[in-house]
């Protein structure tokens, strides 16, 4: 499949006449094609996975449905391409989705050398470990020397180098496409531990046989800040994507939720007025209808609705907002105002 | 009569654009160029999309720092190693699987077709039940069967079975000392190679003078007596100058010594059953393809059965088994970059895996992967056509 996705990126790039992506030209064909094409994860619970029926939750899926909630009022209007660590990039830089939204780390790198734009944080990550409770291991120091399971093509196998590298330690990876075969490996005892973001870790966790057997250990050895990443050069869609997590993070800030969306929409707060395109700009500057915000919350919910759903205390994860609360609640989400 | 006339001397006169010859050249030359103009084009403008779209070009990224480690490298390397030397890296692996599974694939291919015309009728069968059901079950599940059979038996490091302190098997692999080579070993090695050209030329002068006079000689146990007796012999000349690392356990894995992974392992075994059972059936119908009278003739002069099949039905039988056993090799080849789907670090799952994801140098690395593939095949064409040619000609 990977290299399906970088063979067709390959050819699309030689046979295009020239294919700048104009601005206006992402949400022009996603209004003609009628949905949002997201690039999502082959599976990781709480972030994107899909159920039997194939309706795909999750923390990231919900930035994909806010995005379509944003442009066609509606947040089922989103289809959703599975896609693996290595094939995620070429898979937005040949147009195959329009977004991605597949807890992707943030990197200069990937900023400036893969044409791609990143359109904010809606996760605030960093590295950790996974390691059978057995092994006896307390701390990352103790590892050395350790065999890891890690997925090609993250910044997990740059991190794990590094980390080594620093403390003057060895360690052998063992790297796998898809976590399904990172975490069978580890439960078959290929490897000591099993590294990735934290998040991930919690999310693989419970899909081990006896999750109970397994601990993250403390440390946290790198910045993951994951988000959405747009196809570089349209600068329309790209607000349009940051926008609309920005929405959710002021809706959360400004105590708009699905709940009371409706009710609110008699506020006489001028914060919360602009924001559900009661006045101020509304929806101009995005080129999209007035109510895109509200439309947002309606079917979304603001953050703290989609934090809670889907990885805190109410699902099966039970990861605290930690450094994901709102600047305002000792945490590092902060989004500009709508005004 | 006056047309006929004309006709006839038309080849003299003919324009030159009217030659047949020359317009066949013109039209291939014209293809040429039109190709070669659809190529520039197509190169031009790759390279102009990916500036337009921000995305890097050119292969400067090969002398970059790779930054991450691989699991299994014939040669040396660190993460401080660059992208051009995970390059290489991968190739080898991919070439050292490919090598070994096309040797264990044509032994059991071979082994197994015969086995399936055997006059045993339990050998027989259990030859068509192995080609029957591995040729039936896709490569990959296979692949992923053999990867979890390997790994889930085996047990952790501190539990690992052991043969007299120096061999280890647990689920990191299979652990064995390795030779440290120590001063005075070339001299080993030069052994090694005169016994080697000895034998060699030793079997042809045994072939002639059998040719030539019908005078057997004991050729096999003549060339193992000098295969091991000559490197013996300098080896203890020398003083023994050889002596192993041998593997021990330090923390949670072993250190020293060889180690054959259980990625390695599972994935040439996948591969070497799945190619096997293909190979096995183009054998049985390379012999089907050798008529019957050759063996009753091979009887009739008093031949042994398994020295009928060696001189008289297998070189026949290879006539129409070696353009399929190419193809063969060509498909295991080309199935070993299923490797990525069980952490091999093949060339596939290292470079056009790892290393274009964290480059995004999809068009370059693509193209350099795909390049590496054609010239292993062609190699592999070209061998396997040489070695065809040769058979086919000894005729005699
Ligand atoms: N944030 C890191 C890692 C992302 C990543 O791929 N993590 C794995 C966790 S093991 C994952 O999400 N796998 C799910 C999948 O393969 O679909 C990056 O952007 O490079």
């Amino acid at each position: 499949m990977k290299k399906i996705y970088a063979i067709a990126s390959a050819v699309a790039l030689a046979t295009a006449f020239s294919t700048t992506a104009q601005a206006g030209a992402t949400l022009d064909s996603v209004k003609k094609k009628g949905f949002v094409q997201c690039g999502v994860s082959t599976g990781l619970a709480g972030f994107s996975s899909a159920d039997d029926k194939g309706n795909w939750a999750g923390l990231d899926v919900d930035i994909c449905r806010a995005v379509a909630a944003a442009v066609f009022g509606s947040a089922d209007k989103v289809k959703y391409s599975p896609l693996t660590a290595k094939e995620r990039f070429t898979a937005l830089q040949s147009g195959e989705v329009d977004m991605l939204s597949r807890n992707t780390t943030w990197t200069l790198t990937r900023d400036t050398s893969l044409g791609l734009n990143f359109a904010g944080v809606n996760y605030y990550d960093g590295q950790g470990f996974l390691v059978a409770k057995d092994l006896g291991v307390k701390s990352a120091l103790e590892l050395d020397g350790a065999s890891f399971c890690i997925q090609a093509g993250t910044t997990t196998e740059l991190n794990l180098a590094d980390y080594f590298r620093a403390n003057k330690m060895s360690y052998t990876p063992i790297t796998f496409d898809k976590s399904d075969e990172t975490v069978k490996a580890f439960e078959a005892g290929r490897c000591d531990a099993l590294t990735s973001d934290q998040s991930q870790l919690y999310a693989l966790r419970i899909q081990l046989k006896d999750p109970g057997s397994a601990m993250v250990l403390p440390e946290v050895i790198s910045k993951e800040p994951l988000g959405p990443v747009v196809a570089q050069g349209d600068d329309e869609w790209f607000n349009i994507v940051r926008w609309s997590l920005h929405a959710m993070l002021n809706a959360e800030e400004l105590g708009v939720n699905s709940g009371n969306v409706a009710k609110m929409m008699e506020s006489k707060d001028p914060n919360i007025r602009r924001l559900l395109g009661l006045e101020g700009i509304k929806g101009k500057g995005l080129g999209l209808q007035d109510g895109w915000a509200a439309s947002i919350i309606k079917d979304v919910g603001n953050y703290s609705e989609a934090f809670e759903r889907n990885v805190g205390m109410s699902s099966p994860l039970k990861i605290a907002r930690g450094q994901n609360a709102l600047w305002n609640k000792g945490g590092l989400q902060y989004a500009p105002p709508i005004r | 009569m006056a047309d006929e006339q004309q006709q006839e001397s038309t080849p003299a006169q003919a324009a030159l654009w009217r030659r047949p010859a020359f317009r066949a050249v013109v039209f291939q030359a014209l293809l040429v160029l039109a190709l070669c103009m659809v190529g520039y084009y197509l190169f031009t403008n790759t390279l102009h999309n990916l500036e337009e779209r921000g995305i890097s070009t050119g292969f400067g990224f090969l002398s970059l720092e790779a930054g991450f480690g691989i699991l299994q490298s014939l040669i040396e390397y660190s993460e401080t190693h660059t992208y051009g030397r995970t390059f290489f890296v991968g190739l080898l692996n991919t070439i050292l699987v490919s090598g070994l599974g096309i040797i264990l694939a044509t032994l059991i291919g071979f082994v197994m077709g015969v086995a399936r015309l055997s006059r045993n009728w339990l050998i027989a069968r259990i030859a068509t039940v192995y080609i029957e059901t591995f040729r039936n079950i896709p490569l990959l599940l296979q692949i992923m069967f053999w990867y979890f059979a390997v790994l889930q038996p085996l047990p952790r490091p501190k539990q690992s079975l052991s043969v007299g302190e120096s061999f280890f098997l647990n689920n990191r692999g299979f652990y064995l000392p390795s030779p440290v080579l120590e001063e005075g070993f070339w001299l080993v090695m030069v052994a090694i190679a005169v016994a080697i050209v000895t034998v060699v030329v030793l079997a042809r002068w045994a072939h002639r003078r059998q040719e030539a006079t019908g005078q057997q000689f004991h050729t096999v146990y003549v060339s193992l007596g000098i295969l091991i007796g000559l490197p013996l012999l300098a080896f203890l000349a020398m003083g023994m100058p050889l002596s192993w690392d041998y593997p021990a356990l330090k923390g949670f894995n072993f250190k020293g010594g060889m180690v054959i992974i259980p990625e390695l392992a599972a994935l040439l075994m996948a591969l070497s059953i799945y190619t096997g059972a293909f190979i096995a059936e183009a054998v049985r119908s390379g012999i089907l393809a050798v008529s019957h009278g050759q063996t009753e003739a091979a009887y009739s002069l008093g031949l042994r059965p398994g020295v009928t099949l060696r001189l008289v039905i297998i070189p026949q039988a290879l006539r129409v088994i070696i353009p399929q056993l190419t193809s063969q090799y060509l498909n295991l080849t080309k199935n070993s970059s299923l490797a990525t789907a069980i952490g091999y670090p093949d060339l596939v799952a290292v470079f056009a895996g790892t290393t274009l994801n964290q480059t995004g140098q999809a068009v370059e690395v693509i193209a350099m992967t795909m390049a590496v593939y054609l010239t292993i095949s062609l190699a592999i064409s070209l061998f396997m056509n040489w070695y065809n040619k040769r058979k086919q000609l000894v005729e005699r």
